[in-house]
């Protein structure tokens, strides 16, 4: 019987690639373990290897396609005994048989991840000048640029961390750093979170600009002392002598089926600490912005970046030196009847339900809080004047969270104007489970956003 | 291939001529140490470093009554018995370039560095002329001034921060090397060692300062330790490791020097550990229930680290009223503090909210 070869996912967020080379040809014969084609996702070029032995039947997919769609069929191997040149195309299969083999096979769209990642574009953010032309940028690569142009900018900026340098990023987020600025600005340490946690906290302490990137925030738990006892108290404790400009960097949050040790939103964590500048940017141009005032900064900062947004583009403006203000919301999206506020992943998210609200004739405001601490207390409160009803959206645990935060600051200086409670919209109270249907249960989405609007709309 | 030719081949002139010994590296300081052990001092310097010492011991003492008077608060961690360590290594370093940090006990390193009695004890009873401005307390002080780097509070964390101040040193190319201390206790933290593995490893400047005083708390170092050796510790990261008398100032200079000497010339960290004493308990509210008083005193009478130096004073042929005139003076220099530090203002309430965060957002 012949067996379909279809295109493997490669890494937990992949969820399209590129078809770069076909090792094989029709008619040749491979083994188990023969390397097939070579494969690029966004994060790397990988190789795709036989499982059965056969004879390469008919290739589907050419080389050099891009965006090929996982468990896309792209090619057929003939087994044993069979007639590679007879074998064709499989014919579109029925729906209902799709569903059916679906249902035990990879798809991604049904894992509860896959649900975070909304298809929205964001809106010029109002602090770009009037008439900047604008280039499209995955959050990925802004990122990198922010990087980039502040070590070019100021030579005391380094990079350190895991696989920065030579692997260029375990999420490809230092891509071409190495190659730029040598060994000695960017660097690979061991595997010790702690220890280079507080080499970077010592070095920014000796007067240099640490960026360090922890390969996902859930490892820096390891590391948490430093970020909270030596780095955000030193300057108090020292009665304003002792300056540590540090960023702490790398993806926090929800990826995609790594279950619970991988998968926490550490934003409440961390703005929970007097001394820390807290900042978790959505679209590329904050990513950017904000990333290179992060490193400007004399304060310690925690930016929290989220793997499942690295890949999306977005619009960047294409300035000479695009900064922008650390502890200011965003206004995603102006509207009049509720307000959702959310940061990171969320916004996302609650842009979908705005837009699909619309339809329903509500007319949401979308506020991206970007800075986390110090939090922008004016912008949600005057949204809040505004249109009198709050949900806030959380892509993390909702108890102590900054839902929670929000929800107090409304109940504090905000009172009068509240024409329902505030509700808060955020993952349940469990740890990410791994199975994608639980995963799926677990997470935030957008009917869960849209749901609670129209509570507070009384709709 | 054996690690002494390694050094020899990074071009960096070792301490001392290499042998074959694979393994000589590890141990070739501690044989230039054990070749020639005590620092010759003229009378000036000695006079200068007794002088320091007795300083530390009066002021500790000082702090101690200003403790019970209820004048300083919270932990309060005393120096007494452990002068020589903090004098003898900080009277080698250049202090224009290289970088200091240690833990909580840190009252004695601040003096040793020439850093004014008064604004230490005005910060240990929480006035506005402290040197953290009242803000930190006796565990974080801290003199970027003098390249004092704190005064942490957390066990072991000056060890992961000194090899950062090692690392800037090196990326800077000033020059400068970091000395770390650390107590018995810290060394069985994680992080110690995920330092000394990035130190040897990249080579950092730094010389990891073990002050063993025999008690983490209140844990006798057999209790907790399954390599009581400390010096041998750096031994998997293969960084030379040498073991020291910390109650003799001049062999603690001594030390210092032969291990700066290898540090300064590109070859990476050294580790050394003194063995010194604590007479006081472990803070202020420890009775140090866990050892005899017949310890402490055996230790006062036979191994104090000012009656060593008096001694040796008295070869140089230095006379009892040099010393009673040195004595005057610290006792003078101490009350002044005290006086300073009682009666010196707390900080403005408006205090409470500056330094959090050094910009504005």
């Amino acid at each position: 019987m012949a067996i379909e070869l279809k295109m493997p996912a490669l890494s937990p967020t992949m969820e399209e690639g590129k078809l770069a080379r076909w090792l094989v040809k029709e008619g040749d014969e491979v083994a188990s373990g023969d390397i097939l084609a070579e494969i690029e996702t966004d994060k790397a070029t990988m190789e795709f290897e036989a499982v059965d032995e056969g004879t390469v039947g008919k290739i589907l997919v050419a080389e050099g396609t891009e965006g090929v769609k996982v468990g896309t069929v792209i090619a057929v191997l003939a087994g044993e005994g069979e007639d590679a040149s007879a074998i064709s195309a499989p014919a579109p299969k029925s729906e209902a048989a799709e569903a059916q083999s679906d249902a035990s096979q990879n798809k991604p769209a049904d894992t509860g991840t896959a649900q975070l990642v909304a298809d929205v574009q964001t809106k010029k953010d109002p602090e770009v000048p009037h008439g900047t032309n604008m280039k499209t940028s995955t959050v990925r690569e802004a990122l990198r640029d922010a990087m980039a142009e502040e070590m070019r900018r100021d030579d005391r900026v380094f990079v350190m961390g895991e696989e920065v340098a030579e692997y260029q990023g375990a999420y490809k987020v230092t891509q071409g750093l190495l190659e730029e600025f040598g060994a000695q600005r960017v660097i690979d340490t061991p595997i010790t979170e702690y220890g280079f946690a507080g080499i970077g906290t010592g070095a920014a302490m000796g007067g240099l600009r640490p960026v360090i990137e922890f390969m996902t925030f859930n490892f820096a738990m390891q590391a948490i002392d430093h970020i909270i006892n030596s780095a955000a108290k030193t300057n108090y404790m020292s009665g304003g002598q002792m300056r540590c400009p540090i960023v702490f960097r790398g993806p926090n949050g929800a990826a995609a089926r790594v279950g619970a040790q991988h998968s926490q939103n550490y934003g409440p964590w961390y703005a929970n600490v007097p001394g820390l500048v807290v900042i978790a940017p959505y679209d590329a141009s904050d990513a950017k912005g904000l990333l290179k005032a992060a490193i400007r900064s004399d304060d310690p900062v925690v930016f929290l970046e989220n793997e499942l947004v690295y890949g999306r583009s977005f619009e960047l403006p294409e300035l000479d030196d695009h900064v922008l203000p650390i502890g200011k919301a965003r206004i995603m999206r102006e509207g009049k009847d509720v307000t959702i506020v959310s940061y990171s992943i969320g916004v996302g998210l609650a842009l979908e339900a705005a837009e699909q609200l619309a339809g329903e004739g509500i007319d949401a405001e979308v506020i991206d809080l970007r800075t986390l601490r110090p939090l922008d207390k004016e912008t949600v409160l005057a949204s809040l004047a505004k249109t009198n009803r709050m949900v806030v959206a959380e892509e993390g645990f909702p108890v102590c969270s900054i839902a929670s935060e929000i929800i107090a600051i409304c109940m504090e200086d905000g009172f009068d104007d509240l024409d329902a409670p505030v509700v808060r919209v955020c993952n349940e109270d469990v740890p990410l489970p791994y199975a994608a249907n639980l995963e799926k249960l677990a997470l935030i989405d957008t009917p869960r956003i849209v749901e609670a609007v129209r509570k507070v709309c009384y709709r | 291939m054996p690690k002494a030719k390694i050094d020899a081949e990074s071009g960096a002139a070792p301490a001392v001529t290499p042998a074959q010994d694979e393994d000589f590296a590890l141990h070739s300081l501690q044989e230039a140490l054990a070749a020639d052990r005590r620092y010759t001092p003229n009378k000036e310097e000695l006079l200068n470093l007794y002088e320091q010492m007795v300083l530390i011991r009066r002021f500790e003492e000082r702090a101690g009554q200003l403790y019970g008077l209820g004048l300083i608060g919270g932990f309060c961690h005393l120096y007494i018995g452990q002068e020589a360590v903090a004098v003898g290594l900080q009277s080698a370093l250049d202090s224009n370039r290289d970088s200091v940090i240690t833990g909580y006990r840190d009252h004695g390193h601040m003096l040793a560095y020439g850093i004014d009695p008064k604004v230490i004890m005005a910060e240990l009873t929480g006035r506005e002329a402290g040197i953290s401005r009242g803000k930190g307390g006796s565990m974080h002080m801290f003199s970027v001034e003098h390249k004092f780097y704190g005064g942490h509070g957390i066990v072991g964390a000056q060890v992961s921060l000194g090899a950062g101040l090692a690392f800037a040193h090196k990326y800077r190319e000033d020059g400068g090397v970091a000395m770390a201390y650390f107590g018995d206790g810290a060394a069985n933290q994680g992080q110690v060692y995920e330092s000394f593995n990035m130190a040897a490893l990249w080579k950092l400047p730094i010389i990891f300062v073990i002050e063993n005083n025999g008690y983490a708390m209140g844990t006798a170092v057999k209790r907790g330790s399954a390599e009581t050796h400390f010096y041998r510790r750096g031994t998997a990261f293969r960084i030379p490791g040498m073991q020291v008398d910390g109650m003799d100032v001049l062999e603690v200079r001594k030390a210092a020097e032969v291990a700066l000497e290898y540090v300064r010339a590109g070859n990476g960290p050294v580790l050394m550990e003194l063995n010194t004493y604590r007479y006081r308990g472990h803070s202020m509210s420890d009775p140090a229930k866990y050892r005899s008083r017949e310890e402490v005193q055996d230790v006062r009478e036979k191994r104090d680290p000012i009656e060593h130096v008096k001694q040796d004073l008295a070869a140089l042929g230095v006379d009892e009223a040099a010393l009673k005139e040195i004595d005057k003076r610290v006792r003078a220099q101490v009350a002044e503090s005290a006086d300073f530090a009682e009666s010196s203002p707390e900080p403005a309430p408006s205090e409470l909210y500056t330094d959090v965060l050094v910009e504005r957002y």
